[in-house]
């Protein structure tokens, strides 16, 4: 558990996914992924999916929690899914905007 | 954040495909090649003692490598105006120095001896990218570093540097682009000048959206319509002036003959009615859409869509016809307001200056801290309103209005009803120092039929207030616009100032 500032980037202990925090709460914020704790270091080391939360997660997606106030992208995709203190990050519908550049 | 991670993403997601294409310098460049490249160079800047990046150049591939590269060693990217003069450009690095230069080939002797500025011609610098075995330290994740520098065209004084961090710039397209959103076929035409910050968000959505960009050095319109025929361009952004000639150069065609354009967007600066409503005739099948946004904002806040275009067009209805000059609403990341000067926010339909507030929003300069006031609001110094179904509408700059006898009135309103005469095909407004009003109504105004400044008088006195009515008109060639169409206000007043007096 830790707090965490946007721009932070994170791996899963369980698999090759890695995250960077768009937003979060202040405080506190537990983050999972496969089901175990994300790390700020090494990665993968060798643990297992759980298969609760082993829904995989995709390259450039947006997860958000149910309030909307932690918000994550997934920078490396993975065979585990992502959640915080249990409940699952669903993905954010991105609101298609006309190409401006 | 760092924008080398949108790099790498694209890198995971399309390796292959190509990113930058430059025909005129027959090169290309795929996305794994230029993050490998970016890496290259970031392991060179790592070994030197250089503070700032600065690229002085037309587009080429060199071009987002050195804005990649700039990242990856942590050092702003520091884009010139190559437009300026030796003395202008000279007096600007001296502000950045110590600086890794890249310039065109022309260009480099003059920079050998000066000090502080480690020169390299632009072919030397990609082979530099391309063959060097660099072995760079990771990127910094840190959201306030400095990304970018960025001299804004100041009309008056030094220009300052604007800065944009990582978290301003990756924020924009987070907030505005979809990841992989392009197909395999699609490809954008660039260009406008890389050190426009236009410039620098093209190469940003497009490495984000995986599109590849086909770069155009130096604009002609008769150049524009060939490479995106030749290059099926499903994509392109242009300034007003440069649709305004694309217009011109298709005369005499009934269809622009592009069915592969999938969208046209433009901004940065006023688009004449007159232009747009001919270009969506001229491509009847591709989406329009007006861009507004600043420097200081990492680019576009407000966003005119295609639907809206069409609708526009379409209508009968006046209120509903006019927004085709209005550039839109807010992206969902921008909150915006308008305030009058003693800040008090304006309601639908009144004129003020337009306040933006979000992620991607800097509003700070180099040396001079922030202008950004303690809740978050950017003062844009633009004009403008928004009418009652939330369509923002740009009318001049804030410092522009004339003040006649103590009347506020907006050079834009008087500008609209002059260019509404079929005889006349441009037009600026402005207030003159006089000592009976002081201020006085003054036109400058470009003719394409006869015309005589009674007859002006008249048109304007039949549909606005008498005090509105330009007290003296002058005939020009032309009025004097800067390279990406802003029309330079400041010189049309200082010449009427000095023929009236």
């Amino acid at each position: 558990m830790a707090a965490l500032a946007a721009g932070k980037r994170l791996k899963s202990a369980v698999c090759a996914t890695e995250i960077m925090v768009i937003a979060a709460p202040d405080g506190e914020v537990e983050l999972e992924c496969g089901g175990v704790p994300m790390t700020d270091g090494e990665g993968n080391t060798g643990g297992s999916v759980d298969a609760n939360y082993a829904e995989g997660t995709a390259l450039g997606k947006r997860y958000v929690n149910e309030d909307g106030g932690l918000e994550l992208l997934c920078v490396k995709p993975g065979d585990g899914s992502l959640s915080t203190g249990g409940e699952a990050l669903k993905v954010k519908d991105a609101k298609k905007l006309p190409k401006t550049d | 954040m760092n924008i080398m991670m949108l790099l790498e993403m694209a890198v995971s997601g399309c390796p292959e495909r190509v990113a930058f294409v430059d025909p005129e310098m027959d090169a290309s460049i795929s996305y794994q090649e230029l993050f490998d490249s970016a890496g290259n160079i970031a392991s060179i800047l790592g070994a030197t003692d250089v503070a700032r990046f600065a690229m002085l150049d037309v587009s080429n591939i060199g071009i987002p490598i050195g804005l990649f590269a700039s990242s990856w060693a942590g050092i702003p990217y520091v884009p010139l105006n190559y437009r300026l003069t030796d003395p202008e450009i000279e007096s600007l690095l001296d502000r950045i120095t110590p600086a890794y230069l890249v310039t065109e080939p022309e260009r480099v002797a003059g920079f050998h001896d000066r000090k502080g500025v480690q020169v390299s011609s632009r072919s030397d610098f990609v082979a530099l990218a391309r063959e060097t075995e660099g072995t760079p330290d990771a990127w910094s994740m840190d959201p306030e570093d400095t990304a970018v520098l960025l001299f804004t065209s100041g009309t008056t004084g030094a220009p300052k540097a604007a800065v944009l961090r990582q978290k301003h710039l990756v924020s924009y397209i987070l907030g505005s682009v979809e990841f992989m959103g392009a197909d395999e076929e699609e490809a954008a035409l660039v260009c406008v000048p890389p050190y426009h910050i236009a410039g620098i968000a093209a190469v940003l959505s497009s490495v984000y959206s995986g599109r590849r960009v086909v770069q155009l050095a130096n604009f002609s319109a008769e150049k524009w319509v060939q490479l995106a025929r030749d290059e099926k361009i499903t994509t392109a952004f242009v300034v007003p002036t440069m649709l305004s000639r694309i217009v011109e150069e298709l005369a005499g065609a009934t269809n622009a003959d592009m069915p592969h354009l999938q969208s046209l967007s433009y901004g940065g600066g006023k688009m004449p009615l007159s232009v747009i409503q001919r270009a969506m005739e001229l491509f009847p099948g591709t989406d329009f859409t007006n861009a507004y946004g600043l420097t200081e904002t990492s680019s576009t806040i407000t966003v005119l869509g295609p639907d809206e275009h069409r609708l526009a067009s379409a209508s009968d209805e006046e209120d509903v016809q006019r927004r085709l000059v209005s550039v839109g609403a807010p992206l969902p990341g921008i909150e915006l307001e308008i305030r009058d000067e003693e800040g008090a926010v304006q309601p639908a339909g009144s004129r003020g200056e337009i306040h933006v507030r979000g992620e991607q929003v800097s509003g700070e300069y180099e040396g001079r801290g922030s202008v950004v006031d303690s809740d978050g609001w950017f003062p844009t110094r633009d004009a403008g309103f928004v009418d009652g179904e939330g369509f923002l509408f740009i009318d001049g700059r804030a410092d522009d209005v004339i003040v006649r006898g103590g009347e506020n009135m907006s050079p834009g309103e008087i500008e609209d009803v002059l260019l509404e005469h079929p005889a006349v095909s441009d037009a600026a407004v402005v207030g003159i120092p006089s000592e009976e009003w002081g201020e006085a109504v003054v036109a400058a105004i470009v003719i394409s039929d006869a015309v005589t400044t009674e007859e002006l008088q008249a048109w304007v006195k039949d549909q606005m207030r008498s005090s509105r009515v330009p007290e003296r008109l002058e005939f020009w060639d032309e009025l004097p616009y800067n390279e990406t169409g802003k029309l330079l206000r400041r010189v049309v007043k200082e010449r009427l100032a000095q023929l009236i007096d």
